[in-house]
């Protein structure tokens, strides 16, 4: 069977959906979304206890190997609950060392991430570049056998609670070049960082960043110089493969809610789920959820086994497109069908709303996947 | 998708399609490229084809002619007929009427009938709606009042899709009053379309052809024995048939044939001096659809490993039908958009002078296809169905 969890994937989905039941409720997320660093500690140990920040990490390094089709009932579990823990960010930005980076950064570095004592994030967005991965200005001079680096990045998610950066700079060519771009990890304390935290609709953290004549070793490049955008586009790919699979578990979240409030929900003398009008526009959310699922797969098994790298980005823009737009479809629906409850603070199905509104954006929105897989040729 | 098929499936695939390379007339596939009409001989020539081959039910059992092939090799080879461009099986005997005979008629009802329905011995179709009863298929009204060895019908049919081919009709009839439930007092008849007293009448479509049909039927004597199942028990059997009536409807292999066509045909318009398939907003529109036929193709899938490993919902073949005909409705009018102006001038729905331009089927398409979320269930009797059964949604 190729599109069903294995019986492994099927455990560990189900030792993660135990634990988010336990500590991860309605109550307990508001209070760690309103904490001050935006997630919790223990909740992250017990991330680290379950394995789950090694699935994407070789067995070398203490991780167990998968991909992202390995990740991606964890993903699915993490959307029904809303978890708002630093996860993706520290899985992508982990693969970025995992793939690109030397023997003694990976050594150094992923057996951390595993064991849940290193958070990172991925320092690429700069002001104006939208989802453009190839638009970085921010500028790295080689000096004293070092790199020094100057610039601005933005909308780093979870920025504020990374031990680690990893920061894309230009070691030469001009703004939008496809060469030039290189990989820089970066103490987020070190001189002349400056990094200012902002909340997100959706209950995660986001930082922009500032870097002033910042110092680093020649040993802070990941790989080699100039050429680090390949790996940029595959290791966004991945992320952007996890999130459709969040997606699904948001989405299904979601129908759920909706569903039992047209079922319970009376008016007129009837349940309103009665009513042939809702009636349809559920079925149409439904409909909705089984393509984001189709397409979740599409997108995980292509950054998983694909070696076409064209075929790959069409494949998995194909995905974000449907992703984005059922995103929008579903969270708008599920709110209109909850009526005034749908607008309130105090249901989730708010926050739902508010979390597929910001994956229907993340990492490339609907337009701009649409374009990639109509320009993406080999 | 190549990305989807297991080496035993590609291998199956293969085999196909070499074979359908080697048999399918090259007149039939262009008339089936080219969107010109195809008569009841195109039809029946193919069907032949391929019960020759053995290859005609390959979902009867083996005993009558079935191939034995996995829910996956079917699968692919319905695809595999849309995507060469092979004449559509006509579904009202080798899909309907065949295996509602195989799981509720007689013996001698099966003998008679199903090495005729796989040779193509007969051309059958289906009366079920009638002018009253559309979607509200249970409130059907034609009578068959029990004389003796025989039922006398009195009553009409409608939309009866090539009544002016068939030799035969299955119908639906009402056998027995209405009672609390309506269901209950229908029979299941086969009608022999020679009987005297039956009237065809043409019902000619908004695209100019004739597909469909009034049927009449004065006074029609139908022997008993042509009644499949028990009396009254004909929506059990209709409820069966219309299982079987929705298990092909995504219909990806043709509809990813069209979009090649599509393709093409957009590759060769001229916009601003430039081929229109590189005009932007059009691109958008091909590039959305493209990703539409992406996501059903593994949605269709992924229902078929569902079902296969008893893990249906129930709401399968309702959401194929609903995103297939989408499908099928966008590709027609993208194509005629992609026509331009030209799309205006109408080709007569049998003209071969034109061979090679499909530009004047293209409007007429457009107009046809807006059956396909009417047709078998329509699209909005389709969301009824997932929200009883597999939501269950209250009435």
């Amino acid at each position: 069977m190729k599109f069903a969890c294995d019986e492994e994937q099927s455990l560990l989905a189900d030792s993660v959906r135990r634990l988010l039941a336990h500590d991860y409720g309605f109550e307990a997320r508001r209070e760690i979304v309103t904490s001050t660093t935006g997630y919790s500690a223990s909740v992250w140990k017990a991330f680290a206890d379950l394995g789950l920040l090694g699935l994407g990490i070789v067995l070398e390094h203490g991780g167990f190997g998968g991909g992202a089709l390995a990740c991606a009932p964890v993903l699915e579990a993490f959307g029904e609950a809303l978890v708002v823990e630093p996860y993706l960010a520290t899985v992508t930005a982990a693969q970025l060392v995992a793939r690109g980076g030397t023997t003694a950064q990976r050594e150094t570095i992923l057996p951390r991430v595993v064991e849940g004592t290193l958070r990172l994030a991925f320092a690429q967005t700069e002001p104006g570049a939208r989802y453009d991965l190839a638009e970085v200005s921010t500028l790295a001079r080689a000096s004293g056998g070092g790199y020094v680096i100057d610039g601005q990045k933005c909308a780093i998610v979870h920025g504020s609670c990374a031990d680690l950066l990893v920061v894309s700079a230009r070691t030469s060519g001009q703004v939008r070049d496809p060469t030039g771009i290189s990989l820089f990890l970066i103490d987020p304390r070190a001189n002349g960082v400056t990094m200012r935290s902002s909340r997100t609709l959706d209950g995660l953290r986001i930082a922009d960043l500032s870097l002033a004549g910042v110092q680093v070793a020649a040993e802070a490049l990941v790989g080699s110089a100039g050429s680090a955008l390949p790996l940029i586009e595959s290791v966004v790919d991945y992320a952007t493969a996890l999130l459709c699979a969040e997606a699904v578990g948001a989405i299904a979240s979601a129908n759920a809610a909706t569903l039992d409030y047209l079922k319970t929900r009376r008016q007129f003398g009837a349940p309103i789920g009665s009513f042939q009008a809702l009636q349809h526009r559920m079925v149409d959310m439904v409909i909705s959820h089984e393509q984001v699922k189709s397409m979740a797969w599409l997108a995980c098994t292509s950054v998983d086994s694909e070696r076409d790298e064209v075929k790959r980005k069409r494949m998995v823009s194909a995905a974000k497109v449907k992703v984005a737009e059922a995103a929008r479809h579903v969270s708008q629906e599920s709110v209109q069908l909850h009526g005034g409850m749908g607008m309130s603070d105090e249901l989730k199905i708010s926050h739902t709303f508010r979390r597929l509104t910001m994956i229907a954006q993340l990492c490339g929105d609907a337009n701009h996947h649409l374009e990639r897989f109509t320009h993406s040729k080999r | 998708m190549d990305l989807d098929y297991s080496p035993d499936e590609l291998a199956f695939r293969d085999l196909v399609r070499t074979w359908l390379r080697a048999n399918l007339p090259a007149d039939l596939r262009d008339k089936v490229t080219h969107y010109r009409s195809l008569v009841r001989d195109d039809y029946l020539r193919w069907q032949r084809i391929l019960a020759a081959k053995g290859w005609v039910a390959p979902a009867w059992p083996t005993e009558w002619g079935g191939t034995g092939w996995s829910i996956m090799q079917r699968h692919i080879f319905e695809e595999e007929c849309g995507y060469a461009g092979a004449p559509p099986i006509v579904p009202f005997g080798l899909l309907m009427c065949g295996p509602v005979l195989i799981k509720f008629g007689s013996a001698a009802q099966k003998q008679h009938f199903l090495p005729r329905i796989y040779r193509g011995d007969d051309f059958w179709c289906q009366g079920y709606s009638e002018p009253g009863s559309g979607s509200d298929l249970a409130s059907l009204r034609m009578a068959a009042v029990r004389k003796g060895d025989h039922y006398v019908l009195n009553g009409q049919k409608i939309w009866t899709t090539f009544a002016h081919m068939a030799d035969w009709i299955f119908c639906l009839v009402r056998t027995g009053a209405e009672s609390d439930r309506r269901q209950d007092g229908i029979s299941f008849l086969l009608v022999d379309m020679k009987s005297p007293g039956i009237t065809v009448r043409p019902l000619v479509l908004m695209d100019g052809g004739h597909e469909v049909n009034e049927v009449f039927f004065d006074e029609v004597k139908v022997p008993v024995a042509n009644r499949v199942h028990e009396e009254g028990k004909g929506w059990t059997v209709a409820k069966y048939l219309l299982g079987h009536e929705r298990t092909n409807t995504a219909r990806l292999g043709t509809s990813m044939r069209e979009f090649e066509t599509l393709k093409a045909y957009a590759a060769r318009q001229r916009k601003d001096g430039r081929p229109l398939s590189d005009d932007p907003r059009f691109c958008d529109q091909v590039a959305r659809l493209e990703i539409e036929l992406l996501a059903l193709s593994i949605t269709n899938l992924r229902f078929l490993e569902a079902i296969i490993s008893g893990r249906s919902n129930g709401a399968e073949a309702s959401i194929l039908k609903i995103k297939g005909t989408e499908i099928q409705q966008t590709l027609t009018e993208l194509m005629m958009q992609a026509a331009g102006p030209s799309m205006q001038a109408i080709a007569s729905a049998d003209d071969t002078a034109a061979a090679d331009d499909i530009t004047g089927a293209l409007a007429r398409r457009y107009c046809n296809y807006r059956k396909t979320t009417i047709y078998a269930g329509s699209n909005e009797i389709q969301r009824n169905i997932i929200a009883k059964q597999m939501l269950g949604l209250p009435s």
